[in-house]
């Protein structure tokens, strides 16, 4: 987030349009190669026609390369069908094809094939759509000067251009047969694209590329991989970042079955082995000495408490992220001060596939095949790692086998690039799942303490949020960056603002506390945590003025996009309709975005009942109406919402990552629990369309669900809980106080 | 190392493995059925489920000792059209996102639909409550098996 953030906010003046379509230096590349098929020209083209997004075969056949990575979100749909829409493709004819990483698939915002921060479809939107313009405008001149008629009388329907005055039609295939095209590529207006209403394939929830393999087994991810020759490798780190091995078992681990080498690196401990079963059970024989380093030191416990008194003491300045107006003296003159306090632990990425990744050091360079959401950042790694030149990596992007920000960090690709290094031969790496959570790179552990203040009539006048958590972006990226953005770590502090409520002075402060520990993004960044902080502050302020929750939030919603789906969301809810069987509802509004991108928002009603024995929360119902602009593939949006919300549920109610002296302390599902399918409740989600553009929509739901649980929870009982995760040991002892 | 035979999708099969290794990795690195998945190694989230003699199992806790003479079934032997009911209720419902864990729901749900032609939401979850999908698709997964089971 850091990155858009800096990059568009420099950008001040400039329209969101020329950003996004990346006037200033974006090179979005498009090539039309007629009169071949499609291998022979890319054969025969010249190096920078490589980096085509489409290709037009004299059978009709039509290439399309998808510049994105895809982890599940369906980006490697939804790209290709934005160029197909502007195109007038005839999807049926439509070949999808993994662009190569080339800077001329860059995203237009991150200046490289990046995926994070649920900008994929927002930020090619525009260069994809002006791509499919381009090559329909080519087709339509070339047969303009074929039938000697001004291409302003030409249409076309599907993969066909139609001359309807005189009645005649041509396949894109047979124009491909013919068309000459010249070095300059017609220019493409924005108002020359499609209008909305027109589309044929957008909005229309054409079904997703990948299901079908997905549902016989026959999509490949990094791990599935299989290299003549190859062996397999793991990595060993130390438990804390920044460390590694002193010494090790190196003479007892070679001597197990099946070891072919075992290395000290010097961030880990690497082992070969003929298979994996060998390499696991030499990798459970390992026995290592770490060097001390700060993160040796840390204990999640204890932190915490420190972490808490950080927030309280306000004579402890932090960096101030987000100010309006003066909370500070208007706080001090409040008639009337609502504080909250609010924990939340580590919390581990989980993604299914473990980090794997297969490399082929060479003497020519090294071949790669990885999963990644930073394909541009592993093959500058990957040559690194190899001591070679990009231009010698040979990369295979790879479907994901999930990725929620654990994939921005490649370590992985680099580790077996050494490990084949290392023995001369393609080494496939796989890490075990233990080995998954106990060097996993986690959501920070945040402590956060939000004072409000009211006036007499009850009005909010200042809003202070205190934010205590080990910052991300130095370790995501370099301290430079932190530096560069004035030291404001969006990862970490995501969520904490309120453009949408109307509050006249609100100022956000992130004091850092560096401990040394492993942490990353994560799905819905900040907003897991604080806003769960600010949503369960507007039900307490609503309830301390007498006011219905979803009444309080309707008024004091400036937005009228946010009213709409609030009021949508109660009215699915039946939000009146008071629940008297030991249920009760609670409500929670999101949203995801920045300034010049542009917000989507969420709104959510959970309907809970709590055993008081046991403390267990059940999760009966969720309502989630979701405005994301454009929605292009409403289907799949919905599920994206819905997935998001259950990966937030998990957060809520089950997941911990607790750390002592710098090691952690869970090592598989069964002491990291996450959603099952009995914890999931009924999901109702409705999609919203506002506006002409496609909002970020992968982390939207995940904002939602604890404070929406939460808020559920102090209806019910009158009281609130304010640690993550709502435990039943949690709960007893809240239900106790 | 000692040879194992058994049967794999209808076809014979011998495989070098230690009579104490996974069926999971003799299924994927040796055989190169790589539909079947590595999740956890513990059991614990069921990507790598597989049937032998057509109880669902957890291949990565399977010892190469206990496959010698039976049937095992993976993903790709599903359907030999890739064609199963519920692989057309997956398609119908756009189940998978990462599609990681989807090759083990699967195979769980299909032992559950071989004994229970119509389970109830109750049946279902209780049945697959060992898989994890981490995407969260577990609504349309319910969706599906009942779709599977209502057409098939």
């Amino acid at each position: 987030m850091n990155m858009i953030d800096k990059k568009l906010h420099t950008k001040r003046g400039v329209s969101r349009r020329q950003m996004l379509a990346g006037s200033a230096g974006l090179t979005f590349a498009f090539a039309f190669m007629p009169a071949m098929d499609g291998i022979e020209a890319l054969a025969q083209g010249a190096a920078g026609k490589l980096n085509a997004y489409v290709t037009i075969g004299r059978d009709g056949a039509i290439t399309i390369m998808t510049p994105a990575p895809e982890m599940g979100q369906g980006v490697n749909t939804v790209l290709p069908l934005i160029i197909a829409e502007e195109l007038d493709a005839d999807w049926s004819k439509v070949k999808v094809e993994q662009a190569p990483v080339n800077a001329a698939y860059n995203h237009p915002v991150f200046r490289a094939q990046y995926q994070v921060a649920s900008l994929t479809t927002r930020g090619y939107w525009m260069p994809l759509r002006t791509a499919g313009a381009q090559a329909r405008r080519v087709l339509l001149d070339a047969a303009a000067t074929k039938w000697n008629v001004p291409v302003e009388e030409l249409t076309t329907e599907p993969s066909t251009v139609v001359h309807a005055a005189s009645n005649r039609k041509m396949s894109y295939g047979e124009i491909a047969s013919f068309a000459v095209v010249s070095d300059k590529l017609p220019e493409i207006k924005p108002e020359q694209l499609k209008p909305a209403a027109q589309f044929r394939l957008l909005g229309k929830d054409v079904p997703r590329i990948d299901i079908a393999d997905k549902s016989r087994g026959d999509q490949k991810y990094a791990s599935d991989v299989q290299v003549p020759g190859m062996l397999y490798g793991t990595i060993v780190r130390a438990p804390a970042r920044g460390s590694g091995p002193v010494s090790f078992n190196r003479d007892e681990i070679k001597m197990q079955p099946g070891v072919v080498d075992a290395v000290a690196f010097d961030h880990a401990i690497g082992i070969v082995a003929q298979t994996v079963p060998q390499l696991f059970e030499a990798r459970h024989k390992v026995k290592a000495t770490w060097k001390d380093v700060k993160g040796s030191k840390i204990d999640s416990d204890r932190d915490m408490k420190e972490f808490l008194a950080v927030v309280r003491d306000t004579s402890k300045k932090g960096v101030v992220v987000r100010k309006t107006g003066e909370a500070e003296p208007a706080l001090a003159g409040a008639a009337k001060v609502i504080s909250g306090e609010f924990t939340s632990p580590y919390v581990y990425h989980a993604q299914m596939e473990p980090m794997s990744c297969t490399a082929s050091v060479t003497a020519d360079g090294v071949e790669v095949w990885a999963g990644t959401q930073w394909p541009t950042k592993s093959v500058e790694e990957a040559a690194k790692a190899a001591g070679t030149t990009p231009d010698k990596v040979k990369f295979h992007t790879l479907q994901m086998g999930g990725g929620y920000g654990r994939r921005a960090f490649v370590e992985y690709v680099t580790d077996a690039v050494l490990l084949s290094k290392a023995v001369g031969k393609p080494v496939k790496m796989i890490q075990s799942r233990e080995d998954d959570i106990r060097v996993g790179r986690f959501r920070p552990m945040s402590a956060q303490k939000v004072d409000v203040g009211l006036d007499a009539d009850g009005k909010v006048v200042a809003w202070r949020h205190r934010l205590a958590a080990e910052p991300v972006a130095p370790y995501v990226y370099s301290q430079a960056r932190l530096d560069a953005d004035k030291g404001v770590d969006l990862i970490v502090i995501y969520g904490a603002d309120m453009p949408f409520y109307d509050v006249p002075a609100h100022v956000t402060e992130h004091l850092y506390e560096d401990r040394g520990a492993r942490v990353a993004a994560y799905r819905g960044i900040g907003a897991g945590y604080t806003n769960l902080a600010n949503e369960a502050m507007i039900d307490e302020i609503a309830l301390a003025s007498g006011k219905d929750p979803f009444e309080f939030r309707l008024a004091l919603l400036k937005d009228p996009r946010a009213k709409n789906i609030i009021t949508r969301v109660a009215e699915m809810a039946d939000w009146k309709r008071k629940r008297t069987d030991g249920r009760a509802l609670g409500m929670a509004f999101s949203k995801l975005g920045l300034p010049p991108v542009g917000f989507s928002m969420i709104g959510t009603v959970a309907e809970i009942s709590a055993d008081r024995v046991t403390g267990k929360i059940k999760v009966h119902n969720m309502w989630s109406v979701a405005d994301v602009g454009l929605p292009l593939q409403p289907n799949n949006v919905a599920a994206q919402i819905e997935g998001a919300m259950i990966y937030g549920l998990g957060g809520a109610l089950k997941e911990n990552i607790s750390i002592k002296d710098g090691a952690v302390e869970q090592s598989n599902f069964h002491d990291y629990e996450v959603m099952r399918m009995s914890d999931v409740p009924q999901i109702q989600v409705e999609v919203v369309r506002s506006g002409d553009i496609p909002l970020p929509v992968g982390e939207l739901g995940i904002g939602v669900a604890a404070p929406a649980v939460a808020n559920a929870f102090l209806a019910l009982t009158g009281k609130r809980l304010r640690d993550l995760p709502f435990s039943p040991e949690r709960v007893q002892a809240t239900l106790k106080a | 190392m000692a040879a194992i035979s058994f049967t794999i999708n209808g076809k014979a099969a011998s495989v070098e493995a230690e009579p104490e290794s996974a069926l999971l990795w003799a299924v994927r690195e040796q055989l190169k059925l790589t539909g079947t998945k590595f999740g956890c190694g513990s059991g614990l989230c069921g990507a790598c489920t597989v049937h032998i003699d057509g109880q669902p199992v957890r291949s990565c806790q399977t010892a190469m000792s206990k496959v010698a003479g039976r049937k095992v079934t993976t993903i790709e032997g599903l359907s030999d059209t890739g064609q199963h009911p519920l692989q057309k209720a997956w398609v119908a419902e756009q189940v998978p996102q990462c599609g990681y864990c989807q090759s083990g729901q699967i195979m769980q749900a299909a032992a559950l639909l071989a004994t229970t032609k119509q389970p109830t939401r109750e049946q279902i979850v209780e049945h697959m409550d060992g898989n994890i999908c981490r995407c969260g698709t577990y609504p349309r997964i319910v969706r599906a098996i009942e779709r599977a089971a209502k057409e098939a």
